[in-house]
């Protein structure tokens, strides 16, 4: 696998293994684009702490700052690095030791 | 250590071929182990379709190989992507004779693939989707 692609995955996993960088993944997610004030209205976090996270977010990109209303930054979330990280997730969740162990039961039931 | 692209499983099955193959590629075989409902068109190109009733899902598969009764292979979707989701993985069952059994060999690969569209999104600043749908959507009621 090039390990670019690799690399975009962690950063996935990275941005979400913090509760603070996960909160703000989801408040986008669900609510759409917002501000860094818009989040800290939203969150139990200083606008400055947002601030910061979503730097190292769009950093990764996984995040993306766009003009908003009042000449204020806006972000957005970027879903291309996580479609990355959805299809390793796929590979560690697909499970077919259960489906062998039942075609083996399969045939040692039946008779022809 | 990188992520699987490929799952590989083997093993040793005390009947036949020929039956191990029935079980692979009817109806009745894949809906006795595999999904709880299966409909099969059994040719290169031909579709598939499993159902997990308990689960509530559906797969809908490609027949890519069909070399009874050696090699049977066909792609699906990725699981827990979107339905509209354009990448596959490709499962190939590989039956050989072993003793008076089998010996089942199943690969799963293709869960690194990425398709051009995928792979240069992750890495550019697309700023396309629903900005860009809500803009065409305020642009066509405006001029209505």
């Amino acid at each position: 696998m090039p390990r670019d692609i690799e690399a975009i995955a962690e950063q996935v996993f990275a941005a979400l293994a913090d509760p603070t960088r996960r909160a703000i993944l989801a408040t986008l997610a669900s609510e759409g684009p917002a501000t860094a004030t818009d989040l800290a209205g939203r969150l139990p976090i200083t606008r400055q702490a947002i601030a910061k996270h979503l730097a190292l977010l769009a950093e990764a990109g996984l995040v993306t700052a766009e003009p908003g209303e009042r000449r204020r930054v806006r972000y957005r979330l970027r879903s291309a690095p996580m479609q990355v990280a959805q299809q390793f997730l796929a590979a560690l969740a697909r499970d077919w030791d259960s489906p062998l162990g039942a075609l083996k039961d399969h045939l040692d039931r039946s008779t022809h | 250590m990188g992520f699987p692209d490929r799952i590989e499983r083997t093993l040793e099955l005390a009947h036949p071929p020929a039956k191990v193959w029935a079980a692979l590629t009817t109806d009745e075989g894949l809906a006795a182990w595999f999904g709880n409902e299966a409909t099969i068109d059994l040719r290169p190109g031909g579709s598939a379709r499993m159902t997990w009733t308990s689960e509530g899902f559906t797969a809908e598969m490609r027949v890519e190989r069909v070399e009874e009764p050696r090699v049977f292979g066909f792609t699906w979707p990725v699981y827990g992507l979107p339905d509209e989701d354009p990448r596959r993985t490709y499962v190939e069952f590989t039956l050989e004779p072993s003793g008076p059994g089998t010996r089942l060999t199943v690969v799963e690969s293709g869960f690194a693939q990425l398709p051009e569209d995928v792979y240069r999104k992750a890495f550019d600043g697309n700023t396309d989707g629903w900005a860009k749908e809500l803009g065409e959507l305020a642009d066509y009621l405006d001029a209505a």
